[in-house]
């Protein structure tokens, strides 16, 4: 599925379309489909994210896990830094990344 | 050290007022991303894989106490307790928020620092040699060379949209400890046949995509004209530099593409004719930033050795320690590469410590060196046990400064958006592998690169052994490559053949150095074996 | 006939000029070398402005194209005009942002004609940023290096 990620603009926190708004987690990131690019276009305009993109993603029962390494650094944190990460108390996390 | 005047205060002050007033046109729209990314970027603020990150400059890798203690209290304050030393001398923070970038830059203007044009398609941070000053094969201390050109490129108004980043590095010895030959100018300060003191240019070296070693286009440039000699070789460059292909932008591309000759030649008439414009400053104004970096007050008779008796504070004095021209002193290295740890990274009571180490034992001023360590250059000999102690308890005592395990990583796909793999698990497992099989100190002096992409922020083309992360299909893949060397016989390394992946790469290391504990005669560094036996062996070893 | 290009006189935002602002059509560089009575001529980012030297006098306004801000070759036109000793009008058109502004004025530019207008305050502001200057252009301010030894 097609999914979107960018920053907040003014945190820069990694953010996620989760259908109406941007997420902090990518659980709850939506499909978008063909509607990447409108959406980008009027979020970014609109000052609501900062250099969004799309990316391939796919939903299990665990929830919605990025194609690409990068996105999944981007979703959890540095690999090198668990005590950073969105979620420092799964050991398991690190696995999901890799 | 340089203390700002008035005048240099003032204009660290305008520019935090003028980011101020950028960010906040951006918070409230009036100017789009592709506007204000340019303008962010020439103050140091990256948008990267987990937030902003803040890239603040060390000019010259140089930093008082108070500088330093300001950058461990900005780790708290702003980011998430710590900050990591890069390999251009300066340091950056990953968690920064847009919204605060205004206040941190006025904390750093507060102590005469900055961020500015630590990024961006303008002059960067000047970078030169973290022994400055205290070496003894130097001809004069760098550093005022340094300090003249940082003014002559804040906020040049010609030159801030080049066709890309500009990098320079000022050294004064034969000994290149600031990998002057492949940065886009590198200088070194000589004498002429007369005696005169003046500046060797080399220009067109970098790394990167096409790395290439600087040719030298001047090699006399007399010291009352090196601003003019300088602008006229830049001038050059934002003419004529391309700006049709991002990858092919840098001045190397230039010189390569006219050749070291016509290039010269174009720079000469530039050269000649911004002569007749005055341009250059007063030679009293090099002579007032050199009173800054005057000798600090020596003590004289002072013991030249220490006890050794404790063994692992002798392994580090050997180890870490670089002779001083001041019979009494020495220079001294604090690693930042703790065995299976982050190249480069502090946090932030390790900052302090060492602010306040600096203040006690090396007249209050600590240098980052382009290996990501920092460097203490004037301590007593006699105090250096006691310095050590404090050291080694705070996890700031790893004997391995130019051994195996003292890597150069950059941040890598753990941090950055331009990384194709990470770099900082590669490097913490090398480490953990050469502190288990115990040959780092058989092994001797080997520089190790690790570059997470084709950008090369980890020096990788010139490490003895170096490593560049790249994207095969989707996975993290490692290319080795050998024989590169940022110092004075600068060379850049061959690739060994096909990547391997991430278990791989750390038993081809091991593989490599193998090969050369075989195959090495008396006195040969990694570096010389190979380059005496060349690539075949090492072949033969990893790809059987 | 070459082209004629350039911007009408309501599109200069700012003027540092006392003179009559001038609105000859521009021609390009190539055209002007070739057409004896033109008096205006438009710089391209990947022209040589050395070549209008020689022909100075007859200039009474360059319009230097800024296609994109990032672009800085427009920069060292503008010096090199004024190094020359060209006195006309150097006019900075295409995407100048407030930004660029004072770097501009430095550099020799004495009219802006943006393609999206500037905010005055914001333009109020840009001018007055920087008390004191380190570096030497052709407008006269003394850099800081200077002044401290007067």
């Amino acid at each position: 599925m097609k999914i979107l990620t960018g920053n907040d603009l003014k945190t820069g926190a990694v953010t996620w379309w989760d259908g109406q708004g941007w997420s902090l987690s990518v659980d709850d990131a939506v499909e978008v489909g063909d509607d990447a690019d409108a959406i980008l276009a009027r979020e970014s305009g609109a000052q609501r994210v900062n250099a969004a993109y799309a990316i391939d993603a796919t939903r299990d029962a665990a929830g919605v896990r990025p194609a690409h390494i990068k996105e999944r650094v981007r979703a959890l944190g540095p690999t090198v830094r668990p005590d950073l990460t969105l979620k420092p108390a799964d050991p398991a996390a690190l696995n999901w990344v890799i | 050290m340089y203390r700002y005047d008035q005048y240099d205060q003032a204009m660290v002050d305008a520019r935090v007022a003028e980011f101020r007033d950028q960010a906040q046109r951006r918070i409230d729209g009036k100017i789009t991303e592709d506007q204000f990314k340019p303008l962010r970027l020439m103050n140091g603020l990256y948008l990267q894989l987990h937030a902003y990150m803040l890239r603040v400059a060390v000019p010259y890798g140089t930093l008082s106490g108070a500088q330093m203690h300001m950058l461990g209290d900005i780790a708290d304050k702003y980011d998430r307790g710590y900050g990591h030393f890069t390999t251009r001398q300066n340091i950056q923070y990953n968690w920064i928020k847009l919204e605060d970038a205004g206040d941190i830059l006025a904390d750093l203007a507060s102590v005469e620092m900055h961020a500015i044009q630590t990024s961006g398609n303008c002059i960067r941070n000047i970078s030169s040699d973290h022994y400055a000053g205290a070496a003894a094969d130097e001809l004069v201390d760098p550093r005022p060379y340094a300090e003249l050109l940082r003014q002559w490129s804040s906020f040049h108004p010609e030159f801030s949209y080049l066709p890309r980043k500009f990098k320079i590095a000022v050294i004064a010895s034969k000994r290149d400890r600031a990998a002057m030959r492949l940065h886009d100018i590198g200088i070194e300060i000589v004498r002429n046949a007369d005696g005169e003191p003046g500046a060797a240019f080399y220009v067109g070296g970098g790394m990167g995509r096409t790395p290439m070693i600087g040719p030298l286009i001047r090699d006399f440039v007399p010291l009352d004209e090196l601003v003019t000699y300088s602008e006229a070789c830049l001038r050059v460059y934002n003419r004529y530099g391309r700006r049709d292909n991002k990858y092919k932008a840098r001045i190397k591309i230039l010189v390569h593409e006219l050749g070291k000759d016509e290039y010269a030649r174009q720079v000469d008439e530039e050269f000649a004719h911004l002569l007749s414009q005055n341009i250059e400053p007063p030679l009293a104004e090099l002579e007032r930033i050199k009173t800054y970096f005057a000798d600090p007050a020596f003590k004289t008779g002072l013991p030249t050795d220490t006890d050794r008796l404790d063994p692992d504070f002798a392994l580090w004095m050997d180890r870490n320690c670089h002779a001083h021209k001041q019979p009494g002193y020495i220079s001294v290295t604090i690693s930042l590469k703790p065995i299976g740890g982050i190249p480069g990274d502090a946090s932030a009571d390790q900052i302090r410590l060492m602010a306040a180490l600096a203040k006690e034992y090396s007249f209050d001023e600590c240098r980052v060196t382009h290996a990501q360590n920092i460097v203490f250059a004037h301590v007593e000999i006699g105090r250096l046990h006691e310095l050590w102690q404090q050291l080694d308890a705070a996890g700031l005592g790893t004997p391995n400064l130019d051994r195996i395990d003292d890597i150069i990583a950059c941040p890598g796909l753990d941090y950055c958006s331009l990384a194709n793999a990470r770099s900082i698990p590669v490097a913490q497992k090398i480490s953990e592998r050469f502190a288990v099989n115990g040959k780092s100190e058989v092994i001797g002096e080997l520089k190790l690169k690790i570059s997470g992409c084709i950008n090369a922020c980890g020096h990788h083309h010139a490490g003895h052994i170096g490593i560049l992360g790249v994207d095969k299909k989707g996975l993290e893949n490692y290319q080795l490559l050998l024989g590169g060397s940022e110092a004075e016989d600068t060379s850049l390394g061959k690739i060994t053949g096909p990547g391997f992946d991430e278990a791989g790469i750390v038993d081809a290391v091991e593989k490599a150095t193998d090969v050369y504990l075989a195959k090495r005669t008396e006195g040969e560094r990694f570096l010389d074996t190979y380059r005496r036996i060349g690539m075949e062996p090492f072949k033969e070893a990893l790809y059987g | 006939m070459a082209e004629s290009l350039g911007t009408g006189a309501d599109t200069v935002q700012l003027r540092f000029r006392d003179d009559r602002q001038v609105d000859h059509p521009a021609v390009t560089v190539d055209a002007f070398i070739d057409q004896s009575n033109a008096t205006a001529v438009r710089i391209e980012p990947g022209d040589d402005a050395r070549l209008l030297l020689g022909h100075l006098d007859r200039i009474a306004l360059v319009e230097v194209n800024f296609p994109g801000f990032g672009d800085g070759r427009g920069y060292s036109a503008a010096r090199i005009l004024r190094e020359a000793g060209y006195t006309g009008e150097i006019r900075a058109v295409g995407e100048v942002l407030v930004d660029q502004i004072a770097a501009m004025r430095r550099c020799g530019f004495d009219a802006f004609a943006p393609d999206t207008p500037l905010d005055e305050a914001d333009v109020a502001a840009a001018f007055n940023r920087w008390p004191e200057v380190y570096q030497a252009t052709t407008d006269g301010r003394v850099p800081i290096w200077n002044l401290r030894h007067g």
